[in-house]
């Protein structure tokens, strides 16, 4: 594990280079035993592919009892330590999310399906064919970045990024795929829309999925999409 | 009391000092974008540092109070407005702030602190997700926010020492500790001032100056990033990421603005210019404790000067 300082109140903890399930598990390991000890000066755990970032205010450091970022370092050391070998399958959780693929919910589908050398319906059918992982949450309130897309629907981002996007819709960019909790300007190339609310304030927790999530998508109709309205 | 937003002004939110335990679900801290001016502002008015007041950018709000009052205003300064001292107001009297003189940035806090709920454990308005604050979003004309009780009023003839505040500039230096990607830049970051353009929000302060070019680049896998850091898009100008960033980015990280001097940042607009001085870890956290250290003094002073309600 190596550790590093982000700024002067954060330490970033990095547990592999690559984009995998057994580093995202180390990770979601760590990040839940930080945030589970509950360590004074400590603000905040962000887990991420394959970095866990600890935020701490350094003015609850007395500089008496040495430098706060070391003694943040030893926090996380023995936090992660300690949590080394526990057995952790992510979070064990698969989410169901409904998406209506296409036409005016999805006006990207037939640039990806094209690029793909499909139809619409064959392109549709493979997005909800895959399994996803949750590795991040972040861009926006409960915004998912999924790993899992199958290769043949890989799409860049739109070289101008659209000004609106609406909440609920799903995007592809590069290998990732993901949805727009909440409306928002953004890149990403739009195959479908879901009518779950992948962010609500009211709720508890407000982010539907967490990192470790599993996730399927599942085809809708229009009619079915109306209906959860 | 009712404080009735008669203008709102060019940008005015309610902020706090933001929240906590948030960011996996990709919620910004948020909260003031110079914490230090909302914190003195609340203490001169006898508040909890932390209680809710209002940001106001570049152009002042006209506010009417329904009851007489205490009021402090703290950061950027406006024509004919008091700065880092609290003033009376009278009921029914209007507040007009005139033309910008300083700064960018500036809190106004009434005694009691604005009445509004905790959303996700802040009060602070988070308007890209339309959370927080009045209503999720920045005032208008024709709003009507409500006071909580007073807790004190000041007395006596004082002023705060001045020695204790940032040394706010429209061409500051800035300090930096080193970022993770700081050695692919060389010494681009301190070859020169670069200016704050139109495009900075409270998301970030977007610069220009000289560019920050990186050998080789390839993609980075996204990770947490925070109010301060310095990004790098391709296209070489950086963005000091402010309150309301995003949690993640994936962008290279030459440098991160250190605590103690992001209000010299939240108090640059636009044509400002700044340059980033380097310096360390130790000398970062040193600046923190010398920062709360004089608060604690103004603290002390003040628990002579306000009278508890």
């Amino acid at each position: 594990m190596k550790l590093e300082p982000l700024g002067d109140s954060a330490v970033v903890a990095t547990l592999g280079s690559g984009i995998d399930p057994a580093t995202l598990a180390s990770v979601l390991r760590c990040a839940e035993a930080v945030a589970a000890a509950r360590g004074k000066g400590i603000v905040d755990v962000v887990p991420a592919y394959s970095t866990v970032t600890v935020f701490y205010d350094p003015a609850q450091f007395s500089p008496s009892a040495g430098d706060a970022f070391d003694q943040v370092c030893r926090f996380v050391s023995s936090c992660a330590a300690r949590e080394r070998g526990r057995a952790r399958e992510a979070t064990g959780r698969t989410v169901d999310i409904p998406v209506c693929y296409g036409g005016d919910l999805g006006p990207d589908l037939g640039l990806v399906a094209e690029r793909a050398g499909m139809e619409e319906a064959a392109a549709a059918a493979l997005h909800c064919g895959a399994d996803y992982l949750v590795y991040a949450i972040g861009f926006a309130p409960g915004f998912p970045y999924l790993g899992g897309l199958p290769a043949a629907l890989h799409t860049p981002r739109r070289d101008t990024p659209r000004s609106r996007v609406a909440a609920g819709s799903v995007g592809i960019a590069g290998g990732q795929t993901g949805v727009y909790p909440l409306e928002s300007p953004g890149g990403w190339q739009i195959v479908g829309r879901t009518p779950l609310a992948l962010f609500s304030a009211a709720r508890k927790p407000a982010a539907l999925l967490v990192p470790g999530d599993r996730v399927r998508f599942r085809e809708i109709s229009k009619a079915e999409f109306d209906s959860w309205k | 009391m009712e404080v009735s937003v008669i203008r709102a002004g060019m940008l005015t939110t309610v902020q706090d000092l933001g929240r906590r335990g948030h960011l996996a679900e990709g919620v910004p801290m948020g909260g003031a974008a110079d914490p230090f001016a909302l914190r003195v502002a609340n203490l001169l008015v006898g508040n909890p540092e932390d209680s809710p007041g209002l940001e106001i950018t570049l152009t002042g709000p006209e506010l009417e109070f329904s009851e007489a009052g205490w009021v402090a205003v703290c950061g950027a300064r406006f024509e004919g407005m008091p700065a880092w001292r609290p003033f009376h107001v009278e009921a029914g009297g209007r507040l007009r702030f005139g033309r910008l003189l300083q700064g960018c940035r500036a809190f106004l806090s009434v005694s009691g602190g604005f009445d509004v709920e905790p959303v996700l454990g802040g009060r602070g308005t988070f308007p890209a997700a339309g959370l927080g604050g009045f209503q999720g979003r920045a005032l208008r004309g024709g709003d009507i926010l409500k006071s909580s009780p007073s807790r004190g009023a000041p007395t006596g003839h004082w002023s705060i020492d001045e020695r204790i505040l940032p040394h706010y500039s429209n061409e500051p230096g800035v300090r930096v500790v080193p970022g993770l990607h700081a050695g692919d830049y060389g010494d681009a970051l301190h070859s020169g001032r670069f200016e704050v353009t139109l495009e900075s929000s409270r998301m970030g302060i977007r610069l220009s100056g000289p560019r920050l070019m990186r050998p080789g680049g390839g993609d980075l896998v996204s990770a947490a990033v925070a109010p301060g850091t310095i990004q790098v898009p391709p296209d070489g100008n950086p963005i000091v990421l402010m309150a309301d960033a995003q949690t993640l980015g994936g962008y290279p990280r030459v440098a991160h603005v250190i605590a103690a001097d992001l209000p010299l940042v939240a108090q640059l607009a636009p044509g400002d210019s700044l340059r980033f001085v380097r310096t360390t870890l130790a000398e970062a956290h040193a600046l923190v404790h010398a920062r709360e250290h004089n608060l604690g003094l103004l603290r002390q002073g003040l628990a002579e000067k306000i009278r508890p309600a």
